[in-house]
């Protein structure tokens, strides 16, 4: 059985396991699974330690997301363009974790760039669902996700632009979390959308969540956006009564009237969090948002994000660093770096954002964005005066097949799977958990809560989990040999 | 003179490097280099997940040059990105400022052949710089040093009339950067560049014509130049009936020609966007008054008083105040009570001489005010001769003693008392009384005796009195 952070520390400190020996296990383990499920870009051999911490997390072995930087170790954000780029600084996440004694022992596979939703497009292959190997795990966090479900690490730190963290813990059945925006500076975080970036953590329980972000959270002069620290230690408020606390469900995105199958498991599922919200004295409420607000949820996300990333990823030209290009002038130099660096899903986006931000389409295409962005946030924000916290299934179902989805773009698909974007569009804390299994694949579920309340929201989360049987859970995949 | 039906039309934009500690948005150090790629961070070269940070420091220097360009303020400062792809620039994108600039609808005030004009300014916004490039035959170099070196961009209206004019204003914004201490402003090092659109309307006409612009010009007599051409150039296709066309061109100093570099169509759109790493900026009122106060009477107030209170003619005021050093030096031997007029031509004759000979600033020299004010009263009282004056100058110069000690050390200080000077006088007559006889007979030996009273003091007898009393006593 994978074992906890809280698990490994009381080990640790008893002299029952070293940090050495659990770094061992951790890159033996990674090196078992990479075939089948290819969660790393980079596994670390290299036992490195700052042995001058006593934080909670040092001697544990971890995994980073392969788009933060990290000096002297290859760091590609899986694209091509970037495939032996070697930073020269270090993500203040980062140095906090290594000024932590937290060990690194890997850097995890993510959609290209962090772009896309599936874990299909990094430039070393697709990651597979450790539940499922027929199935995806989902993205852009997709390797981080699947290391923390197999057990190979007691966390693994993730980016999430849309839902990159929360939709791939619901898939793999762990805990995702993105606290609020500034509360981890994102210096070191290769940029995607730079308003709607956040750093985050990936856990197998809530417990273990808070604990981290004790460690990476905090202001960074480095970050003009990065918050005042809070002077919160998150662990001392986790487990405190959350009798009196009001959630709310948004009605439009859980309407079934089409009585689509798959998303009846998902409700029932979802009514099943709702008792054991009750049973702990939280109420949960329905409230009713305009649809066409949330149906705008994801052109909004896509117009703003793929403006961002445009200029966002304008460094990538192969003059300064990653894969030099050919050519006789500057220009073709950085066309051909460009073109053969890129997948054309990310040129894709790039050629959206780059119309959108012109001149005679930006105020229609991307100021307009901008202005629902606000209404939505206004609204959620106007509703959070009544309740702590909003509620939600983290997505329309469990992990599809590799080639099941589709691009139609349903209401359902538009909504259900897409309503995380709120977290990012108002930068709130937010959390998925799992919450059950459908067809013996796990579903998750999410709360998120008002700016600055990352403590309340760990506190629900984790009263919450414990009222249901998967905590500490490892992919079934991850408990039998392969 | 066909030519004299147009009427010409000049805006600038002029960038001048500011300067600070480190960058405009990175902790690298801000200091010209001649040693490529000495001073740059991770920051400067746009590796991926880099952010930016505003430089306080630049920002206030900014504000600074709003206030002396009798701009507006925002409340809030935001900064928006300029995307456009090139090796100079290794984000892909300039931050700069497009929404709310650090100034807006100044006015700076020229002075062409003695008359006053108001040159409008449109904007004044802080902005990084890019890497330089050089260019050789099979590859070029980029040296990374420039790179987000805090940049303030000074836009015109359109409201200049001729190349005079251009220069005025750019030599009258060079000074307001060098009196605010906000620049180094030296064009040799290309910490001030501008570019210059010029259009010619028909005499009459109330709309503009279509403007060209010249990008990169780095001296301000290229500027003068340029315009010179250009003007000529486009009146050459209006006296043919031609239409000018929307372009860039690039003036080839060499040459002194214009080239086109690419039309109106070719234009690049920027996409400007606001920077999602820079949260607006709150300026405090209290802050901008802060700075208000730390501004400096400027170049164009003092020529104003130096001229009109202090009578001084207007070449010497105008170079006396080119210099901001020069002119503090000049007010500080004022505030010694040396004699505005004076002291005046002490400065712009020896001083300023002296300065040029040895190719040094005001501030490398050992004479200080205070020296220069005691050694010009040592001579209005007589004490030492206007001659043996340029004597201890040097000396001051070369030593840095005080003119007293110099004196002394020479034994220069003049012999002003007049029993003494008698004595001298009838003992050189005793010595020469043949010379008596002549003198009395018309001979010119007056001058014989004033030189041996001279040899006899050394020089220190004062000049005027040694006549008169040698004259008394030969008449005698």
């Amino acid at each position: 059985m994978a074992l906890s952070i809280k698990e490994m520390r009381e080990k640790i400190d008893s002299g029952s396991v070293s940090s050495e020996e659990l770094f061992t296990e951790s890159v033996n383990l990674a090196k078992k699974y990479q075939d089948k499920y290819n969660p790393f870009v980079t596994i670390i051999d290299k036992y490195e330690i700052d042995k001058s911490s006593d934080s909670n997390l040092s001697g544990i072995p971890y995994a980073l997301k392969d788009n933060i930087s990290t000096k002297g170790i290859l760091t590609t954000a899986s694209s091509n363009i970037l495939k032996n780029y070697v930073p020269v600084y270090d993500a203040t996440i980062y140095k906090k974790l290594k000024e932590a004694g937290a060990v690194l022992m890997g850097k995890t596979v993510l959609d290209e760039l962090a772009m896309g939703g599936t874990g299909t497009t990094g430039h070393t292959g697709v990651v597979k669902n450790p539940w499922n190997s027929e199935r995806l795990i989902g993205g852009s966090s997709a390797g981080s996700a699947a290391s923390v479900a197999l057990g190979i690490v007691p966390f693994a730190i993730g980016s999430d632009t849309g839902d990159s963290i929360r939709k791939p813990a619901a898939y793999g059945g762990v805990v995702g979390f993105k606290p609020t925006y500034g509360r981890i500076s994102r210096y070191g975080l290769f940029a995607f959308a730079s308003s709607l970036d956040h750093l985050g953590v990936f856990a197998r329980n809530t417990y273990d969540v808070a604990m981290v972000m004790n460690v990476i959270k905090g202001h960074d002069e480095r970050d003009m956006t990065s918050l005042p620290d809070d002077d919160k230690n998150y662990l001392d408020t986790i487990d405190n009564e959350v009798a009196g606390k009001k959630l709310f469900y948004i009605k439009e995105i859980l309407d079934n009237s089409d009585n689509d199958k798959e998303l009846a498991k998902v409700i029932d599922n979802f009514s099943m969090v709702i008792k054991k919200c009750e049973s702990l004295g939280i109420e949960v409420c329905e409230e009713s948002i305009d649809k066409d607000l949330l149906l705008a949820l994801y052109p909004t996300y896509m117009s703003i994000s793929c403006a961002e990333v445009t200029s966002n990823d304008a460094n990538l030209t192969g003059i300064h660093f990653g894969v030099r290009g050919e050519g006789n002038t500057p220009e073709e130099i950085i066309k051909d770096a460009r073109t053969k660096g890129f997948s054309e899903l990310i040129k894709r986006r790039f050629v959206l954002g780059s119309y959108i931000l012109q001149k005679e389409n930006q105020e229609k295409l991307f100021l307009n964005a901008c202005r629902i962005r606000r209404m939505v946030v206004d609204k959620i924000n106007d509703l959070f005066k009544k309740y702590d916290g909003l509620i939600m299934p983290a997505a329309s179902g469990i992990a599809p097949k590799f080639g099941e989805g589709t691009d139609k773009l349903s209401d359902k698909y538009l909504m259900l799977d897409n309503h995380l974007v709120i977290g990012n569009f108002g930068g709130f804390p937010s959390i998925t958990i799992p919450s059950g299994f459908v067809d013996d694949m796990p579903l998750g579920i999410n709360i998120t809560g008002r700016v600055c309340e990352d403590d309340v929201v760990l506190n629900m989360a984790y009263k919450l989990e414990n009222t249901m049987d998967y905590v500490n859970q490892v992919a079934k995949d991850g408990e039998i040999d392969v | 003179m066909v030519r004299l039906m147009y009427k010409t039309v000049i805006g600038l934009e002029v960038h001048c490097e500011l300067k600070s500690n480190s960058k405009n948005f990175s902790t690298a150090r801000n200091s010209y280099s001649t040693i490529p790629n000495s001073n740059v961070s991770v920051v400067d070269l746009g590796f991926p997940g880099i952010l930016p940070v505003v430089n306080k420091e630049a920002v206030k220097n900014s504000i600074k040059m709003a206030i002396a360009m009798n701009c507006e303020i925002p409340e809030y400062l935001t900064f928006e990105r300029k995307n456009y792809f090139y090796p100079d620039l290794p984000k892909g994108y300039q931050i700069t400022q497009f929404k709310h600039p650090i100034g807006t609808n100044g006015y700076v005030m020229i002075n062409v052949n003695g008359e006053e004009k108001k040159i409008l300014i449109h904007d004044t916004h802080l902005e990084e710089d890019t890497a330089s490039l050089d260019h050789y035959p099979a590859y070029s170099l980029i040296d990374y040093n420039r790179c987000g070196v805090p940049l303030l961009e000074t836009v015109t209206e359109p409201c200049m009339n001729s190349a005079d004019e251009a220069v005025a204003f750019l030599e009258g914004l060079r000074s307001i950067f060098l009196y605010c201490d906000t620049s180094y402003a030296r064009s040799d090092r290309g910490q001030i560049r501008c570019d210059v659109n010029v259009s010619l309307m028909k005499e009459g006409d109330t709309e503009l014509g279509t403007k060209v612009e010249m990008k990169n010009i780095n001296s301000f007599s290229s500027v003068k130049e340029a315009i010179i051409c250009e003007v000529k150039r486009q009146s050459e296709i209006l006296d043919k009936g031609g239409k000018v066309l929307q372009e860039t061109r690039r003036f080839d100093e060499a040459e002194g020609v214009t080239y086109p570099m690419r039309s109106k169509e070719d234009a690049i759109d920027y996409k400007y966007f606001t920077d999602p790493n820079l949260p607006p900026i709150k300026i405090d009122k209290e802050w901008i008054e802060d700075i208000r106060k730390s501004i400096p009477k400027l170049h164009n107030e003092r020529f104003r008083i130096y001229t009109s209170e202090y009578s001084i003619n207007e070449k010497d005021a105008y170079t006396i105040v080119r210099d901001k050093n020069i002119s503090d030096y000049y007010e500080e031997c004022l505030s010694l009570s040396g004699d505005p007029k004076l002291v005046s031509n002490w400065l712009t004759g020896s001083v300023i001489g002296y300065l040029n000979k040895y190719s040094l600033t005001i501030d490398e020299i050992k004479m200080r005010p205070k020296m220069l004010v005691e050694l010009i009263d040592l001579i209005n009282s007589g004490k030492i001769s206007g001659k043996q004056g340029k004597e201890v100058f040097e000396k001051v110069m070369d030593t840095g003693k005080e003119p007293a000690v110099v004196i002394s050390e020479l034994g220069l200080s003049q012999i002003g008392d007049e029993e003494t000077i008698r004595g001298i006088v009838l003992e050189v007559i005793d010595e020469n009384k043949a010379l008596v006889d002549d003198y009395k007979n018309g001979k010119r030996v007056f001058d014989y005796f004033i030189g041996q009273i001279m040899k006899k003091t050394k020089g220190r007898a004062n000049p005027s009195l040694a006549s008169k009393i040698l004259k008394e006593e030969l008449d005698k």
